[in-house]
C-alpha cells in the first residue's frame, strides 16, 4: 500500500476486497503541514505528526523531519513513497560527495540534488520538497523544490495540504531578523493554526532548530499548543 | 479551420469577509471577476445591498450570486412594508438561506449576510450550502483558504470599529496577494446604527507585507 503525503491519488489495485477493511483499501495520505524559516545563524523547521488512511489516522506521532546530513534536513509533502525514494538517493549522493570534499556539504548542493532528481523524473514523481539547513558559507538557508523541479531560496516556506490556510498568517507575521526563539514561536503558532483548520494535519508539533552547533529538536504536545481566542 | 472559443462561466472566485463589532458590522471584498484565466471585471463591487442596513457579500458563480441578492432584495422590501419597520438581519439571512437550500443542486454561490438591526445589533450570518449560522466573523470565497490561519490568530473579541476595518483590509490584502482569483481593489462597507458607509481602497493604498 503506497503511502501518500498529500491530496489523494486514487490508484487502487484492489477494489471491493472483503479480506481487508474498507479503510485499509484507501490510499494512505499524510496530508501534511510543514514549514521552514531562516534566521541569522540557522533555520527552524516544523511539521505536524498525522498520517491518515482515508478517515483513519494511521500514525498520530509521525516524525516528518528527515535528516539528510548532519546539518541538513528535508520536509517531504507529496507521495511518501516517491519522496522517501528521492530522499534516500540524495542522502547517499550527499554522503559520498561530503567524503570526497572532506568537509560538510552545502545546503545549496543538497537542494540542487533534489532538484535534479525531481526535474528529471517530473512526470513520474509527485514530490515537493523543502530543504533546510546550515552551512559555513551562507549560514541558515531554506530552499523550496516544488513539483515540477524548480528551485528557489526563500526566507520562509510552507508546504503540504495544511499550508493553504496559513499563507496569510505567514505573510503578515514573518519579519526578517527574528531570533531563534521567535522563529520557534512563529512556527509553533503557524502549525497550530493549520492543524486546527486542516483535517489531514494534526497531532503534535515537531520542531527542529539547526545551527552551527547542531540540531535541537523539540516537541510541542497537543495540550501545550497555543490557543487562539475563538478557536 | 474554425477556432472555437470555449465559453467559461463567470466566477467571482473571490475573497469576502464580514466581522461583527459592538454596534455594527464591517464587510469587505476584493473586486475581481474571472472567466477561466481572463479577468472580465477588475472593479466589481461584490458587496450588495439587501436593505438600508443589511448587506451581503457575493462569492461563487457571479450570475447565481447576483440573482439571489436581487430576489432577496425584493422579498425584503415587501416584508419590511408588511411589518412597517426595518427588517431584522436574521430575516434577510433566512430568505437567502431558503433560496440557497431549495436550489442547492442548481446554484453554486455562497452569500455572507451581515447588517445591523435594533434588536440584535451587528450580526454576521453564513448561508453556505443552505445552512444558517451566526458567527462573530466569517470568510468566504476561494481566497479565504489562505487567510484562515491569519483570521484565527488575529481576531479578538471586542474589537472597535476602526480595528475591525483594519482587520478586514489586512485580510483582503493578504488573500489577494496569494489567490490568483482575487485581486483589484478592496471594497469596504461599515454598517451601524446610523447607516451604511461604503469605501473603496485602491490597489496601491492597500497594506503591504514583507515580500512586497
Amino acid at each position: 500500500m503506497a503511502a501518500c503525503m498529500s491530496a489523494n491519488r486514487s490508484e487502487n489495485a484492489f477494489s471491493a476486497n472483503d479480506l481487508v477493511p474498507e479503510w485499509a483499501q484507501e490510499e494512505v495520505s499524510t496530508g501534511t503541514t510543514i514549514m521552514a524559516v531562516e534566521f541569522d545563524g540557522g533555520v527552524v523547521i516544523g511539521a505536524d505528526s498525522r498520517t491518515t488512511t482515508g478517515a483513519y489516522i494511521a500514525n498520530r506521532v509521525t516524525d516528518k523531519l528527515t535528516p539528510i546530513h548532519d546539518h541538513i534536513f528535508c520536509c517531504r509533502p507529496g507521495s511518501a513513497a516517491d519522496t522517501q525514494a528521492v530522499a534516500d538517493a540524495v542522502t547517499y549522493q550527499l554522503g559520498f560527495h561530503s567524503i570526497e570534499l572532506d568537509e560538510p556539504p552545502l545546503v545549496q548542493t543538497a537542494a540542487n540534488l533534489f532538484k535534479q532528481m525531481c526535474y528529471r523524473y517530473r512526470e513520474e514523481l509527485m514530490a515537493g520538497i523543502i530543504v533546510a539547513g546550515w552551512d559555513k558559507r551562507k549560514g541558515g538557508q531554506v530552499y523550496t523544490v516544488p513539483m515540477g523541479g524548480m528551485i528557489v531560496r526563500q526566507p520562509v516556506s510552507v508546504g503540504g495540504s495544511g499550508s493553504s490556510y496559513i499563507y496569510g498568517f505567514m505573510d503578515s507575521n514573518y519579519k526578517p531578523g527574528m531570533t531563534k526563539e521567535e522563529c520557534l514561536h512563529f512556527c509553533t503558532q503557524a502549525l497550530t493554526l493549520a492543524m486546527e483548520r486542516d483535517g489531514s494535519s494534526g497531532g503534535v508539533a515537531r520542531l527542529a532548530a539547526i545551527t552551527e552547533d547542531g540540531v535541537e529538536r523539540r516537541v510541542v504536545l497537543g495540550n501545550q499548543l497555543p490557543k487562539f481566542s475563538n478557536v | 479551420i474554425k477556432y472555437k472559443k470555449k465559453k467559461k462561466e463567470w466566477q467571482t472566485a473571490t475573497t469576502i469577509i464580514a466581522v461583527e463589532f459592538n454596534g455594527g458590522v464591517v464587510l469587505g471584498s476584493d473586486s475581481r471577476v474571472s472567466a477561466g484565466e481572463t479577468v472580465v471585471n477588475r472593479v466589481m463591487n461584490k458587496l450588495s445591498l439587501l436593505h438600508d442596513k443589511i448587506y451581503c457579500a457575493l462569492s461563487g458563480s457571479a450570475a447565481d450570486a447576483q440573482t439571489i441578492a436581487e430576489m432577496v432584495n425584493y422579498q425584503l422590501d415587501v416584508h419590511s412594508i408588511e411589518i412597517g419597520e426595518d427588517p431584522q438581519v436574521r430575516s434577510a439571512a433566512t430568505l437567502v438561506k431558503n433560496i440557497s437550500y431549495k436550489y442547492k443542486e442548481e446554484l453554486s454561490a455562497h452569500l455572507i449576510v451581515a447588517g445591523w438591526d435594533r434588536r440584535g445589533g451587528g450580526q454576521v450570518f453564513v448561508t453556505l450550502n443552505g445552512l444558517l449560522s451566526r458567527q462573530p466573523f466569517a470568510v468566504g470565497g476561494s481566497g479565504s483558504s489562505y487567510v484562515y490561519g491569519f483570521v484565527d490568530a488575529e481576531y479578538q473579541k471586542g474589537m472597535s470599529k476602526e480595528d475591525c476595518q483594519q482587520f478586514v483590509v489586512n485580510t483582503i490584502s493578504l488573500a489577494m496577494s496569494r489567490d490568483g482569483s482575487s485581486g483589484g481593489v478592496a471594497y469596504l462597507v461599515t454598517i451601524d446604527e446610523k447607516g451604511a458607509e461604503e469605501k473603496c481602497i485602491l490597489g496601491n493604498e492597500l497594506p503591504t507585507f514583507y515580500d512586497q
